[in-house]
This record gives structure tokens, sequence and C-alpha cells, in this order.
């Protein structure tokens, strides 16, 4: 291999660049303006021709350079004379060159203020329309569900529970445990300190089984099953399943949809439930190695105060945090775009929309209990 | 050549010369695509080896390897480009692994190389905002952007219209022709491969064998064997070509003009 050469001599008002050698892309690309630069000393030249007889093997690199020289004679109105450039490169410049057979000025340009914000109004408002009108087929789907008028693969239904009940009990086992000790830490060291120790089996009881439980569950199940309902139907929109139900005239909601929420309204409650019990037994530990109760002691203190209701209201901010963990992973997934990494953000985007509609509705679903005297 | 357990494909011998148009034929199933899979490298044969310029590219210790894949450019059968990368990071990732250019000269290539594809302008968009077959060609630009001496492409013209599916055998003609660059190609499209090959390979599922190497009119006028002859008159029999411009002759084996490159 030869080494790259590049020179210019001036034939009149003409500048003739020498070009010579090997062009490989392994190198750095000569800068065309450069050369003009070098000989400032001459005045503008009208042309720029090139001289290839020494040319030896080239690549994208002396086309890359051939094709700053043309942008550069149209920036400064001088002519371009291709000379002795081979048919090969002359054609591709040419293909380079081409008009883009679209105009997509506007996509690729800066957006103004007023238009920005109105986009992101239209998307905002879009989004909210979506969303009432995937409500809406959730509803009707679910009302033919009790009219029994709704063909579903009750297999899914039943891969959605196993799934949700066993295949997550590791975890809700290990998050309850350790929240109910928390809680039972906390008491210990403020109960303790007005000699009422005796009434940390209260809090713990109170706390988990009207709280915790059922919040603790909805934000492990809204990170685990929200976020794999949502990337299962965004991958199958993508790859055009959910398009071919609906050309073939079936509901993707009846058998996509519908399966998984009913799945996660049967198992919701129950892990709710669980939850609760366990993170009792967690706090009787802390209790009986930390504030020396015996286990009768603390389930005395804790049947006297906790009542059914307060169980009831758990199990039921169970069932309300399943919907909310199915209908934000459903709709994430069924909204998703049409490439790899928009299943990622629907899955991203239902956890944190699952997450957050469960803290506001715990809120208004202990306001609710206060006005109701629960 | 292997799926699994199951053999599909057995005694699979050719070469492929310098600035060809190679084309790799056969029916649906008949392990078209996994053969490319084996000559890029990705799968290991059964039995025997593939070799470029005389090297084995599966057994080629690390660095030879790296050498032979900085000298191939592959075009998926659906682009495959990195659809968390805009267009001009696509292009721009293989010289930045590849080559010591500057960011500056970087960009310039890959304005360039979207140039070539008819997609000037289109540097800032993502994969996802684009069309089918745009995303195809910006995968070409991809594919050529460290000016490959072989490039392998899987399917070019599926899922494209007509009238862009024969652009893109027109930018392989031109590639091969400006660049000398040698095309391996898998295809059914018969109006395609009769445009650009030079020579093709027909995969028979049933003989579980190639059962015809040869320029594609010579397939079709003295086929090997019946199932070669019903695959090659297919294009007849089904009606006109997809590009009535395009003459379903095959095209001239001489190219006009590879002399400065490579």
């Amino acid at each position: 291999m030869t080494s790259r050469t590049l020179a210019v001599r001036w034939k009149a008002e003409t500048l003739i660049v020498e070009l010579g050698g090997d062009w490989k892309l392994a190198r750095t690309i000569p800068r065309f303006g450069s050369l003009l630069e070098d000989d400032a000393q001459r005045s503008a030249p009208r042309a720029v021709e090139f001289d290839a007889t020494a040319l030896g093997s080239w690549d994208s690199s002396l086309l890359t350079f051939l094709q700053q020289a043309m942008i550069h004679c149209e920036a400064h109105d001088l002519e371009f004379r291709q000379g002795d450039l081979p048919e090969a490169i002359v054609r591709l410049l040419d293909l380079a060159m081409a008009v883009p057979e679209q105009d997509m000025d506007d996509a690729a340009g800066g957006v103004s203020l007023p238009s920005a914000m109105g986009t992101r109004g239209i998307a905002a408002w879009d989004g909210f329309m979506a969303a009432i009108t995937f409500l809406g087929e959730v509803t009707d789907s679910f009302l033919r569900l009790g009219l029994l008028r709704l063909r579903m693969r009750w297999r899914d239904f039943w891969v959605v529970v196993q799934s949700n009940s066993s295949g997550a009990l590791p975890i809700v086992t290990l998050i309850s445990f350790l929240v109910g000790m928390i809680i039972a830490f906390l008491g210990a060291v403020v109960l303790r300190r007005f000699g009422a120790g005796y009434f940390v089996s209260y809090l713990v009881g109170y706390g988990m089984l009207r709280e915790m439980a059922a919040l603790m569950t909805g934000i492990i199940m809204a990170g685990r099953t929200g976020a794999a309902f949502a990337a299962e139907l965004g991958s199958m929109k993508t790859t055009e399943e959910i398009d071919a139900y609906r050309t073939l005239g079936i509901s993707p909601i009846d058998h996509l949809v519908v399966p998984r929420i009913l799945g996660l309204l049967v198992t919701m409650p129950l892990l709710t439930i669980y939850a609760g019990f366990v993170g009792i037994l967690g706090g009787m530990v802390v209790a009986m190695m930390v504030l020396d109760l015996t286990a009768t002691q603390f389930t005395g203190g804790l049947l006297q105060a906790v009542t059914l209701p307060d169980a009831l209201l758990g199990v039921f901010k169970g069932t309300v945090f399943g919907l909310i963990i199915g209908l934000a992973g459903c709709m994430k997934g069924m909204q998703t775009g049409g490439d790899a990494r928009a299943v990622g953000k629907a899955a991203t985007s239902a956890v944190v929309l699952g997450i957050t509609l469960i803290i506001a509705a715990n809120a208004v679903i202990d306001w609710l209990a206060v006005v109701l005297g629960i | 050549m292997k799926y699994g357990p199951t053999v599909i494909m057995e005694d699979l011998t050719f070469q492929v010369g310098k600035g060809e148009i190679f084309v790799i034929m056969g029916g649906s199933g008949s392990g078209k695509s996994t053969l490319l899979k084996h000559l890029i490298g990705l799968k290991a044969p059964a039995k025997g080896s593939i070799l470029f310029e005389g090297e084995d590219i599966i057994r080629a210790d690390q660095e030879t390897r790296k050498g032979i894949l900085r000298r191939i450019g592959v075009l998926y059968q659906n682009g495959a480009l990195w659809s968390g990368l805009t267009l001009a990071e696509n292009v721009a990732l293989p010289l930045e692994e590849y080559t010591e250019l500057d960011t500056r000269s970087i960009g310039e290539v890959v304005s360039l190389k979207l140039a070539l594809v008819g997609l000037r302008g289109f540097e800032a968009f993502y994969p996802a905002q684009i069309s089918g077959g745009m995303r195809k060609r910006a995968a070409l630009a991809r594919a050529t952007a460290l000016d490959p001496d072989v490039l392998f492409f899987d399917e070019p013209s599926s899922g494209l219209d007509p009238i862009t599916a024969s652009r893109l055998d027109d930018l392989i003609l031109q590639l091969r022709d400006s660049f000398g660059t040698t095309i391996v190609m898998v295809s059914h499209d018969l109006a395609s491969i009769f445009k650009i090959a030079d020579r093709a390979l027909f995969l028979d599922i049933r003989e579980k064998t190639m059962t015809g190497v040869g320029t594609p009119a010579s397939l079709r006028d003295t086929p090997p064997s019946d199932e070669v002859g019903r695959f090659m008159r297919r294009s007849s029999e089904s009606g006109p070509s997809r590009d009535p411009g395009a003459s379903l002759e095959p095209r001239a084996q001489s190219s006009p003009d590879r002399g400065g490159a490579k």
C-alpha cells in the first residue's frame, strides 16, 4: 500500500487538487477547507478540479473528502470539476448528493416552545383518551364475563393465578416478614419509653393487616407482575400478534387482558392475607427477642385490639391494588410502540403508574375508612 | 449443517469469487438463512469448515476472527438496527470500534453512507421513526460502514414493495461495481436473482444438499434437477416480474468498472 498524497497547484483561476496513493478509512480524513487556507496568498479560485492520475486504491475516505469539496464549492459558489476522477467515484458522488426523496426538515429541525407545549398537550390528551377507551373496553369485557357472554381462555387465567400465587410467595414472605420486624422494632423503641411495650402486638397487627400487608404486596406485584404484563403484551404488539387478534375479529381484551386482571383479582387478596400473617409473625419474633414477651402475650394483645374489619379493610385494599396493577400493566402493554425499546419503556411506565396509583388509592381508602368509622 | 439435533444439509461445497454476486436459493425451510449464519460465523458447521481467504472463520484465533469480521458486512432480514440508537449512531458504531477516525470524520463518513442509500438528513431519526424500506437501507449503510470486502444479505427484498426492492437491487449492483464488493445473498426472489446474480446455488430440502450451482439462466434453461427447474420457472408461471422495467435476463458477467476500489 502506498501512502496517501494530496497536493494542490494552480492553473489560471482553477485550483487543481492532486490525489495520489491509497486512501484508506483507518486514517484521518484531510479537510478540504484547509487546502485553501494553506494557499491563502492567492485570491479565491473560481473552480476546483481533481487530478487522479496517481490515485491508487480508494474507499469511503476519498468519497468523504470529495463530498466535503462538493459542499465547500456549493457554499462558496465555486465550480466543481470532476477532472479525471474514476467513473465509479463520480457515480457514487452523484448518488450521495442526490436530493433525498422526502423532505423531513420539519421533523428534524428545532421545535419552538409553544409547538413543544402543544405537542405535549395533544399527547397527554391522546393518552388520557386512550386510557378511558381501554377502561371502557375492559369494563365491557368484565360485564360480558358477568353475563357469561365472554369467551376467554381459562388456561391463561390459571397460568396467571399460578405465577402470582406460589410463584410470588418467596418474595412476599421475605418482604412481609422484614416489614413486620421493622414495625415491631419501631414500636419497641417508642412504646418502651412509656412502659407500654406490651402494646407492640397492637401496632404490628393493626399496621400489617390494615396497611402494610396490602401496600407492600401491591408494590411487589406492581414491580413483578405489572412489568411482566406490560412486557408480554408489548412484545405481542411489536410482533403484530395483537393486530392478528383484531383482524380476526377477536377482542384482544377478552383473550389477553381479562384473564390477567382476573387472575390478579383472585390472587391479590389471598397474598394480602398471607403477607399480613407473615408480617405479624416477624413482629412477634422481635417482640419475643427485644421485649421478652411470650407468644401467648403477643397473640392475646393482638386479638384484643385488632378486629375483623381491620383485616377485611386490608383484603379490600389488596383487591383494589390487584385491579390497579392489572389495569396499569395491561394498558401500558397494549399501548406499546413498535420497537424493542418501547417494550422496556412500557414495562417501566407500568411499574411507575402502578405504584403511584396504589399509593394514591391507599390514601383515598384510608380517608374513606376514617369518614365511615371503619 | 444441523438445526438442533437434526441434520438439515450435507455435502455443501462451493466457492465464491472476489467481486461476485452469489445467491443462495431454495424453498422456505431449506436452510438458506441457517447456511448464511454459518458463513458469517454465527454458527459452527457440524463437520467441515468455512474458509475466508484460506482462514477458517470458526476455528481462527480471536485476533484473526476479528480481522475477518472487520472485512465483512451483514444486512439482516429485518435490518436489525439497534432501536436505542439513532441512524447516525447505528452507522457510526462500527467506525468507532474499528477505525481511529476522529469524531468529525466519523460524522462525515456516516453522512456519506446515509446519503448513498438516500437517507441524507435522517441522521437523528430512530429506527422506529422510519419506514421498513428506509430501515433496510439504513441497515445497508451500517453494513457498508467499513467498506467491507464481502457483504452478506439475508432476503434483502423481503417486506419491501417492488419498486423499493428494485432500487435496493440497483444499490447492491452499484456497491459491487464501485467498490468491487463480493456479495453473498440469500433470496428466493427470482426477479432480484435474475437481475443481479452472477451465480446461484440451490438448496434442495428433499435431497438435503445443494443440487445446482451456476448462472441463473443456466439453472433455468438446463436445470440439474426437477426441483431446481420448477423453482426457476416459477416466475414465468406466476406472472410478470415485480419490476416492469427490469429484464429477467441475467446481467452481463463483466463488471464495467471495478478499477479503483480495493
